[in-house]
């Protein structure tokens, strides 16, 4: 990117921001951290406002595609920089919470930083970041002919604010606004360029994702009218108060509504259908933060509103049939990113057992498990964005050798995918073993059927990734005779069209889909492709077959998912720090306190009563202590 | 305070009416039955929002009498948001008439597949891991098989044997062939 360009936009932003009344993010962070405490909370609406803007912007600049392409990076980069500074600030500080337009906290709109929030924001708009620099790389390697880009950006964008206006929401209302933000976003990265198999995916994604919108929309209507009040910080006290039987449907109908979101088990067969037809970028991203936006309301449901537990045992049951069902989907699969898609269910079942245990060790555990899986999943379907581009298909019974024709690919794949699996010494299998200690501590039955489920679950993964390791990566590249690709076709030929057991390449690689439909049409192009690929792996090329597309993947793509794969180690490394931290907001959730408090002030907290276990762990004012 | 029944009547049938619609193939009736239920939800709000009362004005009517302005404004969000969806949705619908001539929802291309699969009792694409070389090539020779003699229904476990047995003896064929194949 050239420098000026930068930096003009960066101008750009700092001044359309002054005017929307927030100030530029990067002054004001580094005043913050010299010492000005009372500033830290003016950094609060930041992730949600940064990109908001440099979407407008971007949307002005959809005829640059490199202004636009420094906008959106911009943004992001601010945006994360603040996640970052305000995970830190709230170690120091306590919860920051800014009230939107100055009304009082208890009728107007409250943006609350906690330490849950700001963890889970600074991870996502880590991977939010670098699936955007893959993206520009893709974009720049495609030279952008037929797709309509320009509308990649500002969406992008907007899916960015709706995930943080999620984390820091403190209003059910505003998550229901966070939520619908990031999904009309989604609806449109989801169905870009319009292509059959994309519509098709999308219109199953569109109609159960707005049904859950509606459901969501339904239960805070129901909260409201019991309680006469959407405010996360005066719900615990008003709905503490409520008969049995009102709270249940509440209660119900929350988790409902989060759990399509979130994908578990019966309400997940949504998610392996229209996940795997989109852009590699947009299939990641979706992975790694869509549903753990569900996840995440899931948690706040569970500790701040209903903390007594009473439907632990149905999120227990359905956090093992999410497991199992999930395993073994993915286990029958043949195309790697369906598989992917399976095994990403699969594990939503871990982090919902951590939040039904409901102890101190199985919240930080599934908290510190939702941040492995956010790096690793998203990791894992960029490097099958490059898979495929080299490859031209993602399904295992056309790929072969992979990791011999592209060494680097092997290594990309081969490390997040053994951390899915929770091969120690890496943070999959530190947050398992939290998971399991949480577990056993229990010591209910339901609680030790799950310890059993998630080591089989556990097991089947590494059965299901090395499955995928050794027919797409560790096998003799696949060279597929032409003349049995034709013979298949002309055997059966609805079949045929299936055999890439395929929707999700479709609409990439046009050469993949040439050689499912006969080599016959092959493009002079591939030819000279094969030669190439000739010549890179010192094979020599039989004309009749046609080797593994040789496209070179270009390095601006390959550096932000070598990024990724280091964040996911790095997660390893720094699982101390991260394990605290995870601990310290699970206690705080369970506490309840420090949350009314940080909101509503001292009195308000008083007559919120605080979750038995963590209250005895801790006593006196929490919270601002720390 | 005791919500009015004619509301209650009204958010009931507009959501039942609504849940019915959206359980439909063709999007438009989706469409139509996505705006019945939200408008249904919306009305679920007012009802929320307890008795009718005056505008809420500051000056103009005592605080006691006015009617609760925040469920309003949540109705406004929400209204403006299933515009936007509707919108959206419509376009999709439309997209899909161009495309296939149709607006129903399709099944997944996966489900046909095991689906036709199933109607051939045939394995799975995944049944065997360990024929990594073309298992492409070995089903449609399955299937070919399967055509010409269909296999008696009261063996299935004979069937079976025999077909891993002819798997196998395609396999180290195709090996051998491609053995002699790739050898300069």
């Amino acid at each position: 990117m050239t420098g000026p360009l930068v930096g003009s936009a960066a101008g750009l932003l700092a001044r359309a921001l002054a005017a929307g009344g927030a100030e530029g993010a990067q002054g004001r962070g580094l005043r913050a951290t010299q010492g000005q405490v009372l500033e830290w909370p003016t950094l609060v609406p930041l992730p949600v406002l940064v990109p908001l803007v440099a979407a407008g912007l971007a949307l002005a600049l959809a005829r640059h595609r490199r202004a636009q392409a420094a906008v959106s990076t911009v943004a992001l980069s601010v945006v994360l920089v603040t996640a970052v500074a305000m995970l830190v600030a709230v170690q120091d500080v306590g919860t920051l919470v800014v009230t939107v337009g100055g009304w009082p906290a208890d009728v107007g709109i409250s943006l609350v930083a906690d330490q849950l929030s700001t963890l889970m924001l600074s991870v996502s708009s880590a991977v939010t970041l670098g699936v955007l620099v893959y993206s520009v790389a893709q974009g720049a390697a495609d030279g952008d002919d037929g797709a309509p880009v320009a509308i990649f950006h500002p969406t992008y964008l907007v899916l960015s604010a709706g995930v943080s206006n999620a984390f820091l929401s403190g209003d059910l209302f505003n998550l229901y606004v966070g939520f619908e933000m990031l999904l009309a976003a989604s609806f449109v990265l989801l169905t870009l360029g319009g292509t059959s198999a994309r519509i098709r995916a999308g219109s199953t994604y569109v109609v159960v994702s707005i049904a859950s919108s509606l459901v969501f929309l339904a239960a805070i209507a129901l909260v409201y009218a019991a309680t006469g009040t959407a405010n996360l910080a005066q719900l615990p006290e008003r709905l503490d108060g409520l008969p049995d039987g009102v709270r249940l449907v509440l209660h119900l109908s929350l988790l409902v509504a989060f759990g399509i979101k979130a994908a578990v088990f019966p309400l997940s067969a949504w998610l392996p259908d229209s996940y795997p037809t989109a852009p590699a970028p947009v299939t990641a991203v979706f992975a790694g933060l869509l549903t753990k936006v569900g996840v995440y309301a899931i948690i706040r449901t569970q500790t701040l509103l209903f903390p007594e537990g009473r439907l632990d045992d149905v999120l227990l049951v359905v956090a093992l049939a999410t497991m199992v069902f999930g395993i073994l989907g993915a286990v029958a699969q043949s195309d790697i990113k369906r598989l992917l898609s399976f095994t990403l269910v699969s594990h939503i079942g871990y982090m919902v057992f951590g939040i039904a245990v409901g102890s101190v060790v199985g919240l930080a555990s599934a908290i510190f498990y939702v941040i492995h899986h956010i790096t690793v999943q998203t990791t894992l379907f960029l490097v099958l964005g490059l898979v495929e581009r080299r490859g031209g298909t993602t399904s295992m019974d056309h790929l072969g050798g992979v990791a011999k024709i592209s060494p680097l690919l092997g290594v990309l794949f081969f490390v997040p995918a053994m951390n899915l699996a929770g091969i120690p010494p890496l943070s999959g299998f530190l947050g398992k073993v939290g998971l399991i200690q949480a577990g056993v501590a229990d010591g209910g039955v339901l609680p030790l059927v799950l310890v059993a489920g998630s080591v089989l679950t556990s097991l089947l993964t590494l059965y299901a990734v090395a499955k995928a390791w050794n027919r797409a990566f560790w096998s003799r590249p696949a060279t597929v005779d032409r003349e049995e690709e034709t013979r298949a076709q002309e055997d059966d030929v609805p079949d045929a069209a299936t055999t890439l057991s395929g929707v999700g390449e479709v609409h990439q690689r046009r050469g993949a889909v040439e050689r499912a439909q006969g080599g016959s049409v092959l493009a002079p192009a591939a030819g000279e492709r094969r030669t190439a690929a000739g010549a890179l792996t010192g094979l020599e090329v039989d004309p009749d077959r046609v080797p593994v597309d040789m496209t070179r993947v270009p390095r601006g793509m390959v550096a932000p998912t070598a990024a990724l794969v280091a964040l996911g180690l790095s997660l390893t490394v720094l699982a101390g720090p991260l394990l605290r931290i995870a601990e310290d907001s699970a206690l705080e959730l369970l506490q309840r306190r420090p949350y009314v408090q940080a909101v509503l002030g001292q009195q308000a907290a008083d007559r919120v009563a605080s979750t038995t276990q963590a209250g005895d762990v801790l006593d006196g004012p929490p919270g601002s202590g720390r | 305070m005791s919500p009015s029944l004619a509301l209650v009547a009204v958010v009931f049938v507009l959501v039942a009416t609504g849940v019915y619609l959206v359980l439909e193939r063709s999007l438009t009736r989706v469409l139509v039955g996505v705006i019945l239920l939200s408008n249904g939800i919306n009305v679920l709000f007012l009802l929320a929002s307890g008795p009718a009362g005056a505008p809420p004005l500051v000056g103009s009517t005592p605080v006691s009498e006015m009617s609760d302005p925040l469920p309003q404004a949540m109705v406004l969000t929400a209204i403006v948001i299933t515009l936007g969806l509707t919108a959206f949705l419509l376009a999709m619908a439309y997209r899909s008439w161009q495309l296939h001539g149709h607006d129903e929802v399709q099944d997944d291309v996966e489900d046909r597949q095991i689906r036709t699969r199933a109607g051939r009792d045939e394995t799975s694409g995944s049944y065997d891991p360990d024929d990594e070389e073309s298992p492409v090539e070995e089903r449609s020779e399955d299937r070919r098989r399967a055509h010409a003699s269909p296999a008696p229904a009261d063996a299935p476990s004979g069937s079976r044997a025999d077909r891993r047995e002819r798997r196998g003896a395609a396999r180290s064929a195709e090996r051998r062939a491609r053995g002699r194949g790739e050898r300069p």
